[in-house]
């Protein structure tokens, strides 16, 4: 999988932070984003010493142990230029760390210097590495797609990540983003919120389906495993007596890494989209359609 | 007013099922931030309207003292007096006493939600004077024995048929549910009030120290009919109300009214600067300022100052996903959404208040529409580190979080569990149970998910157990070549 390094590029050293939900449910995300840190000439370690960012804790008001798993963070991280996540969540959780130590603690500098180093990785390729690092690696899509984006709330409101990922997958030949109805209202995960108040965070998320599938996307794209998890689960759930309609669920790496091999989050097969427009996929050698297949004109 | 907030959870379960709310909810989510969206679009300046707002917010908070007295001071200048009410009882005592010295028997009410928060009406009835709401919508619930559920449009909760039939209830007239006649049927039963009330209460937007004036606005005249006819106009309102000069107060009537509902100026801005003078043609012959306390002065110099700055616009509810979801009467007292969930922990302790600043996602749009900035997320978390620490989080979630904290604490342990529990869960999900779906339709445990959700199956070995794998393999082709 070791890819070549781009050349006369300073090459980046950089500690992937997986996050604890890429880690259990879905490592492809984190194989993405490895992928694409190396395609952009980076240097990629994924720190042994890491666990779970402490956002739990935090949210649940317990700063003692926030600051002890933000200690350990600090110091898994210490020994690179940048820590780059496939969460925007997360990466908001470590620039949190500065308020979780005194001004005379030697940790309060770490951790502002660790924030500072910190980013959600669709803001890292766009903001610090550059589109056209990624530009000659971008694969066209065997099966033409069109797509609509979950703006997650931390990454959106905290990081301001909003055009980076769009701007990204823009580059894909043969992808179409399509904006839902309201794409940055909260989907209702909230970490523990979705269990706290199983209610509410159904009616939220059972809005945001209904948005989704409003949007005529055939997949939905995020840069949260939480939400999508969240949104996946919804789609399925609703959809369960149409699985042929549903609309698959990934996270934005795995497009743009172009990693579709593996089937759509909740789903047990690599499924092939329904298309309407008659297009070859040489991929599979079989005719597909799609009006939502045609690049906008 | 009662104290529901304990219940938040069955509240919002029966809000949730609620089919008239849930329109009224939608309707809500349709209006406010679309209009206030049109009238930020037009208005270049306004994000840097709201740093100046919530800059001389924090100015006046650091200086709350000398504004005050520079308030009290004018207002005695110019004939009027201001009393200090610490607490809510404190309150209503010193509006009581007012309206037994001047032997009143009715009094006119604007709309206020610092009365709600002392349970003023209920108070001076007990007392025997009869309070009358004018504001349309608080005139509606106060007919229904209902309260406000949103801080501007108190009754979003009723539709038109709850309306009429109040209407009908109480008006003596034929039952009617055409809104122009039932709109002309309360003007009618109003305006016999205004005319023979003692006295008339209003609240205040705010508080102008250097003229003594306080100001309301309204869209519907009723509050100017309250506070001139009357002999008497009494002014309630908090101590955070007030800036420095009439300028500064401008600053906050456009940040106001373009976040309240999208209007550039709201319809009616009367200004209060004392009893009538000599040569004046109406006001009241006594004023009155009664500044409550209630919490606020202890809230100065706390981690929850920030909350002061508060100009009660609505537009934090108005975006709030939660609020949209259960609406205000979910939150159990006056102040619903987020504003309320940072109060109402203060104002009715933590130990009742604490469902509140737990409903929320952290999504951050409330604070990303607030005039004046609040950080209200981070507001809600201080509470929670509040309930923490006071050993009040649930024990269900304290034990949760303590064995996960316990992992996460322990890299080498923590993943021997991720490894097992992704397993475990892959097992599950391909095993008869699981129906071999990529997905979980009931999990033990995880039932709050699972009712209403799929759970997305992880797929096999963890991010860690395949990364050292690679490792492993690239070590493996660096020694052999």
């Amino acid at each position: 999988m070791s890819q070549q390094h781009t050349p006369q590029r300073p090459s980046p050293n950089v500690g992937l932070f997986i996050t604890c939900l890429a880690d259990m449910f879905r490592p492809s995300i984190g194989f993405a984003t490895v992928k694409l840190l190396e395609q952009t000439g980076c240097r990629v370690s994924v720190p042994e010493q890491q666990t779970c960012c402490g956002q739990p804790a935090y949210n649940t008001g317990d700063r003692r142990t926030s600051a002890e798993i933000a200690r350990m963070t600090i110091d898994a991280f210490a020994g690179y230029e940048y820590l780059v996540a496939p969460s925007g969540s997360c990466v908001g959780m470590i620039k949190y760390y500065p308020e979780l130590f005194d001004a005379e603690d030697p940790y309060q500098q770490l951790a502002q210097s660790l924030a500072d180093r910190s980013y959600e990785i669709t803001s890292f390729l766009f903001d610090v590495i550059g589109i056209e690092a990624l530009q000659a690696q971008l694969q066209q899509l065997t099966i033409p797609r069109t797509v609509t984006y979950h703006d997650s709330c931390s990454g959106l409101r905290q990081l301001g990540i909003k055009q980076q990922p769009r701007e990204l997958l823009k580059q894909i030949n043969g992808l179409q983003i399509e904006e839902m109805t309201e794409a940055e209202t909260c989907c209702g995960f909230g970490g523990t919120f979705c269990v706290k108040y199983p209610e509410i965070s159904n009616r939220m998320v059972s809005n945001k389906s209904e948005f989704i599938n409003d949007s005529g996307a055939d997949t939905l794209v995020g840069g949260d495993l939480g939400c999508l998890l969240n949104m996946a689960g919804k789609l399925q759930r609703l959809g369960k007596d149409t699985p042929d309609a549903l609309v698959e669920a990934r996270h934005v790496v795995e497009l743009l890494a172009d990693m579709l091999d593996t089937p759509g989050i909740g789903e047990q097969d690599v499924r092939r989209l329904k298309a309407t427009t008659p297009t070859t996929d040489f991929a599979l050698g079989t005719e597909i359609t799609g009006s939502a297949a045609q690049p906008r004109k | 007013m009662d104290i529901n907030t304990p219940f938040f959870k069955a509240r919002a379960s029966e809000a949730l099922q609620d089919a008239n709310l849930q329109q009224a909810l939608g309707n809500l989510k349709q209006g406010f931030p679309h209009k206030r969206a049109i009238a930020v679009e037009r208005m270049p300046e306004f994000e840097a309207l709201r740093d100046q707002g919530r800059d001389l917010k924090n100015h006046i908070l650091e200086h709350l003292d000398l504004y005050l007295e520079q308030f009290e001071s004018k207002v005695t200048e110019n004939g009027g007096q201001v009393h200090w009410a610490r607490t809510g009882d404190d309150a209503n005592r010193i509006i009581l006493d007012i309206c037994q010295q001047v032997n009143a028997k009715t009094v006119t009410k604007g709309k206020s939600m610092v009365s709600e928060e002392t349970g003023l009406n209920d108070y001076l009835e007990k007392n025997g004077i009869q309070p009358v709401e004018t504001d349309l919508g608080e005139y509606i619930l106060q007919l229904r024995g209902d309260h406000p559920s949103h801080i501007i449009a108190p009754a979003i909760h009723l539709n038109l048929e709850d309306v009429s039939e109040a209407f009908h209830a109480h008006h003596n007239k034929p039952k009617s549910d055409d809104p122009v006649t039932l709109m002309q049927e309360a003007r009618d039963a109003l305006r016999e009030k205004f005319v023979v009330a003692d006295v008339g209460i209003t609240g205040a937007n705010f508080c102008v120290a250097e003229t003594g004036s306080t100001i309301i606005v309204t869209n519907e005249g009723n509050g100017d009919l309250t506070q001139t006819l009357p002999k008497t106009h009494i002014v309630i309102t908090s101590i955070e109300k007030v800036v420095p000069t009439l300028e500064d107060m401008t600053l906050f009537l456009r940040l106001l009214a373009r976040s309240a509902t999208g209007q550039e100026f709201t319809v009616y801005n009367t200004l209060s600067s004392g009893p009538r003078r000599e040569g004046d043609q109406d006001g009241p012959e006594n004023f009155h300022v009664v500044l409550v306390d209630n919490g606020r002065s202890e809230m100065v110099g706390s981690q929850f100052q920030d909350m002061l700055r508060c100009i009660r616009c609505s537009a934090c509810m108005n975006h709030c996903p939660v609020y949209g979801a259960v609406g205000g009467h979910s939150y159990g007292w006056v102040y619903p959404g987020p504003m309320g969930s940072v109060l109402t922990p203060k104002m009715i302790g933590i130990e009742k208040g604490a469902a509140l600043p737990n409903a929320s996602t952290f999504c951050g749009k409330c604070e990303s529409v607030c005039p004046v900035r609040i950080p209200l997320p981070k507001l809600m978390r201080h509470w929670r580190e509040d309930e923490f620490s006071k050993h009040l989080t649930p024990k269900a979630a304290r034990y949760g979080l303590g064995s996960w904290a316990f992992l996460a604490k322990r890299p080498a342990l923590y993943r021997q569990f991720t490894k097992a529990s992704s397993w475990g869960l892959k097992l599950l999900a391909n095993s008869p149970f699981g129906g071999k779906k990529g997905k979980l339709e009931s999990l033990p445990l995880a039932s709050g998910w699972t009712d209403f959700r799929d759970m997305p199956a992880p797929q096999g070995e963890t991010f860690m157990q395949q990364w050292k794998k690679r490792q492993n393999a690239e070590q493996t082709d660096g020694d052999a070549s």
